[in-house]
């Protein structure tokens, strides 16, 4: 049965969609002659657009097959599922990513797949999709490409040489989840490809050093994905593991996935459970402090109170805990002290610090700085002296912070009052 | 001192010859406008001539005291600040008076406006990066944007860099200008009016898909739609393919009748033949 491009590529793209990662960045390469193509100079990637559900869509972001031999139980594609199978040929695949990244509908490619036949095979098909982009339509964007656990080390070195990132999921943070959610799958199997990309990417930079026109490896580094909220781990679990992972493997980005209730399952949370958005973007909070804040995971959460607070963001619970650190001093305090201030954040930080350069900064020079005064007003002081009449205790501190945080959440959905409440 | 209001024609050289002559005649300026008769009339009136050679002195000063207070003027000259002229000249009148050490200051008050400016320019321009969309006709690709900022000189390092090989062109729909790029030469010239011709049938299909795509991509269960205003505000929407209606879905029957837009007669765009016939690089699916 012969399926026409459009259909195909709904069916995996519906399947590819609940993978998180969507990033260009990490890597700046000009225009080539005779190819087509660069990548962004922004570090911060560029977003094409930003779909209904508000996540930013940068890479076509498609599976090279939804057929799978695996039967993870949280996934779609499981072989158990009963869902509408499609597989791209390589030149289908080559051909709409040179046509879309044309018309400046994406950014390049983020190719996955689910496990056709075997890993081997599986990896030898992306591979084959994306060399026909690279050599034959020469096309010189991103390429992000997920290496298959399981498959021979020597697939993942050529795909390495062809893409500019690549990620290995570990699916669920911890070994016993995946033993009872995805039995075919095992931590090790993940771990080996990942240990393999940080050892060859380290190599590949020596090299570079000795000789400028080695090709390069996967030049935007690795990153992984974990789904939260299919298993019982706890936030302190999660983030340790997301530490030990940047610590170990020099992951560029960890992506969490709220988990969406996909099927009916006696292991799973049940299909009316809402994804928990909110813990995930709490989550995010975190990785942000772990890479950009200097915090570690022991700091932000203990085995006293393992989960986050739903009503602050971490840095404030943080603060709040460590009353002594506080007030900072505008005009004297170091880059890293002013980091651990709630409402100011990296940008502001380097800003204050040019700023005082050609003088004494007062409050109200802050907020045109870019610092958000409802939350830093509690914890600074500029020439010794806080905000006029702020008074305030640590339980009004707590409150009031929680009135900050609360307008920026998702309210609860209004319902309307019943005289006949008939939902018991 | 006399304060006093100059006009210059709209260029950016023409401005700089106002600081220029503002200096030679020693006198303040209340205002500087390109429409003579929108000058309040407190003031007197001079009209400036534009001297390219006075244009280079003021900009080769400026880069002399601090290449980051040039790259404000220059791209403050593209924003659509409020009183853009006579806020980039305080900015300048007080980089010759006190020197470069308060453009580090970003909460400065004559910096502050300007700066912010140029960020809203930059923002805009590096969204637009994203949310441009072209559409191949005949082998050329065409995009038309709706910006607020003139975002064009900005994006044309850019796009020129990306699409190397092609013959592309972006019309500013705003402020009636457009990029034309082809063979290594680009191009910004004024355009009063510009229609895009429908699709082909390749084309058609590809509006499709990318819309079959986007649509596809999104999770119910998350859905947010305030997130995404955020991210992409709706002003952008109108250019974008993946909000089209279904006409913008339907190909033009005949494929003859694709006229190729490209420049129309009578417009001067060195570097831009609007050479039809050229098959795109890669082939329908």
């Amino acid at each position: 049965m012969k399926m026409d491009v459009l259909a195909k590529l709904e069916i995996l793209t519906d399947a590819a969609k609940y993978d998180a990662a969507c990033t260009s960045s990490g890597v700046r390469r000009g225009f080539r002659q005779g190819y087509i193509g660069n990548t962004t100079s922004s570090i911060a990637g560029c977003c094409h657009t930003f779909s209904a559900d508000g996540r930013c869509v940068t890479l076509l972001k498609v599976l090279m097959s939804n057929c799978c031999v695996y039967d993870c139980a949280y996934c779609v594609n499981r072989r158990s599922n009963d869902t509408r199978r499609a597989a791209f040929t390589p030149q289908e695949l080559a051909d709409l990513t040179i046509n879309f990244y044309r018309r400046n509908y994406i950014e390049g490619l983020f190719l996955s797949s689910g496990v056709l036949r075997n890993p081997d095979y599986t990896m030898e098909q992306m591979i084959r999709a994306i060399r026909i982009l690279r050599e034959e339509y020469r096309f010189n964007g991103y390429i992000h490409a997920k290496a298959i656990p399981g498959a021979a080390p020597e697939l993942v070195e050529q795909l390495g040489l062809l893409a500019d990132r690549l990620s290995c999921n570990i699916e669920l943070p911890s070994e016993t989840g995946l033993r009872t959610l995805a039995p075919e799958k095992t931590k090790a199997a993940v771990l080996a490809p990942m240990r393999q990309i940080q050892v060859r990417s380290i190599q590949n930079k020596e090299e570079l050093v000795k000789y400028r026109h080695t090709p390069k490896f996967a030049p935007a580094g690795q990153s992984t994905q974990m789904i939260v909220g299919a298993t019982p781990d706890s936030d302190l679990h999660i983030l340790r593991l997301t530490q030990g992972l940047y610590d170990r493997y020099q992951l560029k980005r960890v992506f969490f996935s709220a988990y969406v209730p996909v099927v009916e399952s006696a292991l799973l949370p049940s299909k009316e459970t809402k994804p928990p958005l909110l813990r995930e973007h709490r989550l995010y909070q975190a990785d942000w402090l772990l890479r950009f804040y200097g915090f570690r995971a022991e700091e932000l959460l203990d085995e006293q109170a393992p989960s986050f607070d739903p009503r602050l963001d971490p840095k404030c619970c943080w603060a709040l805990r460590h009353p002594e650190f506080f007030p900072v001093e505008v005009n004297r305090a170091d880059y890293e002290a002013l980091l651990r201030v709630p409402g100011l954040g990296v940008v502001s930080a380097r800003r204050i610090l040019t700023a005082r350069r050609t003088g004494p900064l007062r409050l109200e020079n802050l907020p045109k700085l870019g610092v958000v005064m409802k939350r830093a007003q509690y914890f600074l002081t500029a020439n010794g002296r806080m905000a006029d009449g702020l008074r305030f205790t640590q339980d009004s501190l707590l409150r009031n912070l929680i009135a900050v945080e609360q307008s920026l959440l998702p309210q609860p959905e209004m319902r309307q009052l019943s005289l006949f409440d008939d939902a018991v | 001192m006399n304060e006093m209001i100059y006009t210059y024609d709209g260029s950016f050289e023409g401005f700089l010859c106002c600081i220029f002559d503002s200096y030679a005649n020693k006198e303040v300026l209340t205002a500087i406008t390109d429409d003579e008769d929108s000058a309040p009339i407190l003031f007197p009136v001079r009209a400036i001539r534009t001297d390219s050679g006075h244009a280079g002195r003021v900009l080769r000063k400026l880069h002399k005291l601090s290449p980051y207070g040039e790259e404000l003027v220059r791209r403050g000259f593209l924003t659509c600040m409020e009183e853009r002229e006579i806020r980039l000249y305080r900015l300048v009148v007080k980089l010759l008076r006190e020197g470069p050490s308060f453009l580090r200051n970003f909460s400065d008050e004559t910096l502050h406006p300007v700066a912010t400016a140029v960020r809203h320019l930059n923002g805009e321009a590096h969204l637009l990066k994203g949310f441009l969309r072209f559409s191949d006709l005949g082998g050329i690709l065409g995009s038309e944007i709706e910006p607020k900022n003139r975002v064009l000189p900005i994006l044309r390092s850019h796009f020129c860099a990306r699409y190397q090989n092609e013959k592309f062109f972006i019309y500013d729909r705003v402020h009636h200008e457009a990029l034309f790029y082809a063979a290594g030469k680009a191009v910004i010239r004024p355009l009063a009016d510009f229609q895009m011709a429908p699709p082909n049938e390749t084309e058609a299909a590809y509006r499709l898909l990318w819309k079959r795509f986007y649509d596809t991509v999104a999770i119910r269960e998350r859905e947010n739609p305030k997130l995404r205003m955020t991210h992409m505000p709706k002003r952008y929407w109108s250019t974008m393919t993946e909000f089209q209606d279904d006409p913008y879905f339907t190909p033009q029957s005949s494929a003859a009748a694709v006229p190729v837009p490209g420049v129309p007669a009578g417009k001067p765009a060195p570097g831009t033949p609007p050479a039809p016939g050229r098959p795109a690089p890669a082939s329908a699916p």
